[in-house]
């Protein structure tokens, strides 16, 4: 059983907050610059690049947002070090000041001028540094409310709802009550059981501004669409699996936030939460852009709910899965951390399956490499707001 | 053994939860909620993870699962019949 005593062995960074993970990344600021910065990890060993397709050309809210996503990515608590390499120099130095706020080591490298084997050639030396540095850091004792959990289900069926999704529910309802600082999301995939969340919702501000949210994304929606988002909302994965409706996607997503946590407040997209309490994060609802969002606002352990088998990791945050489908458990189990089948029987309740997932929370704080990340999976994608200039 | 699974006593509605559910079984359903059982008999094969009709529903007839509304049917569908997109469809969008 979790209490308020409940500790975890995590790394303090110089902001105060404690990571699960002690990566140096190399960074691009945009895609020109990630052969160099998987050039770079080629040649240290232990480093981590992290390419992406974008960062050029865009503008207003969507460059804010590439910076935000780059920038909150640099300062998670599970990055120890950064180097950052761009195409040239105003943007790079951009990155790395925003990422210097943290405190923790940053450098960052401009390839103008300069060409990749001179920029390699410098960020090499400079990643050989951080990664002997961070090497020499020990883990240490932490309250379990120092732990920032964000969630987000996919590939879900209908096991989702009756099992894996409350699982993380009644883990969110436990947390809660420690002070724990989470988030759900997935803006459209609440389409259907947008009332449940507002009734949840602390203040009526808080329900205005979900709303707010919600309805900004049902226009995008309505503007764009050229059929009822068949296959698309719920996904042809989700039909395969037996979803039928948007409203029954949207009704087992929810049960994710359990019974009793409120929500304190909305964040945009890879917005740091100002305090602890349950956040929604206006966001995409594909797997991969959320999760990354979650990671750029600082959560260090993520819960992942899934019905027919989503394989999704990200670079930096630790991506637990939980399964309720007993085919899936079976036909994918290299991908699964938490098996909830037994909920499904009646041979568990929903409270032994939360202390479940709650148990490999912890274990996954302090060191167990989720299935994600022992199979390599580091999806990271940046979620864009509409065409560069 | 549990073979479908439902939220609450209003649905019309529940999920299949294991694999090999055939025209003709008799089966056993689970109201989650209410932590009740009562039997029930398929009258299609029911891939797990797709829903079994719980009562007999005409076209426009809204469907409850969760105790709410998760759309309309716009076929006929008769209590034991396999309930999917064949037969059911979003209110919204």
């Amino acid at each position: 059983m979790i209490t308020k005593d409940t500790t975890f062995w995590g790394y303090r960074r110089a902001n105060g907050r404690v990571g699960v993970r002690n990566h140096v990344i190399i960074l691009p600021v945009d895609d020109l610059s990630n052969a160099a910065c998987e050039a770079v990890a080629h040649n240290i060993k232990g480093v981590m690049a992290i390419p992406h397709p974008y960062g050029r050309l865009q503008f207003g809210a969507d460059l804010d947002l590439h910076f935000r996503t780059l920038i909150g990515t640099g300062s998670n608590p599970n990055v120890a070090a950064v180097v950052v390499i761009g195409i040239e120099e105003g943007w790079t130095k951009r990155v790395v000041d925003g990422i210097a706020k943290s405190g923790k080591p940053v450098v960052g490298f401009g390839i103008e001028q300069h060409g990749d084997h001179d920029t390699i050639m410098r960020a090499s030396k400079a990643a050989k540094e951080f990664l002997q540095q961070t090497s020499e850091l020990h883990r240490e004792k932490a309250g379990v409310g120092e732990l920032w959990v964000s969630t987000k289900c996919g590939e879900s069926d209908t096991t989702s709802g009756c099992g894996a999704n409350p699982t993380v529910g009644n883990a969110f309802d436990k947390l809660y009550g420690l002070g724990s600082t989470l988030v759900f999301g997935e803006t459209t995939e609440i389409t259907g059981g947008e009332k449940v969340v507002v009734e949840r919702c602390r203040t009526p501000k808080v329900a205005e501004d979900f709303m707010a949210m919600f309805n900004r994304y049902q226009d995008v929606v309505n503007r764009h669409k050229t059929s009822d988002l068949s296959e698309s909302q719920p996904t042809k994965g989700n039909i395969v699996g037996g979803l039928t409706t948007i409203e029954e996607k949207a009704m087992g997503n929810i049960q994710k936030i359990g019974k009793k946590c409120l929500v304190d407040g909305v964040l945009d997209k890879a917005e740091t939460p100002t305090g602890p309490g349950l956040w929604f994060m206006d966001s995409s609802s594909a797997a991969a852009e959320m999760v990354t969002l979650c990671a750029a606002a600082g959560y260090t352990v993520h819960f992942f709910p899934t019905g027919q088998g989503n394989v999704i990791g990200n670079p930096i945050l630790p991506v637990i899965k939980i399964c309720a489908n007993p085919r899936t458990v079976r036909t994918m189990s290299e991908h699964i951390d938490v098996d909830a089948c037994a909920l499904l029987q009646r041979e568990m309740v929903l409270d032994q399956a939360g202390d479940q997932l709650l148990d490999m929370m912890l274990r996954t704080a302090n060191g167990r490499l989720t299935a994600a990340e022992a199979l390599g999976h580091r999806e990271f994608v940046l979620t864009r707001l509409y065409e560069s200039a | 053994m549990i073979h479908f699974v439902l939220h609450q006593a209003k649905d019309t509605v529940a999920v299949a939860v294991v694999e090999g559910v055939k025209a003709g079984a008799d089966l056993t359903a689970w109201i989650m909620d209410d932590d009740q059982q009562f039997a029930i008999k398929a009258l299609q094969d029911i891939p797990i993870g797709h829903k079994i009709a719980l009562s007999d529903m005409a076209v426009g007839d809204t469907v409850f699962k969760y105790g709410t509304d998760i759309g309309r049917v716009i076929a006929p569908i008769k209590a034991g019949e396999h309930a999917h997109v064949h037969n059911i469809k979003t209110k919204r969008w």
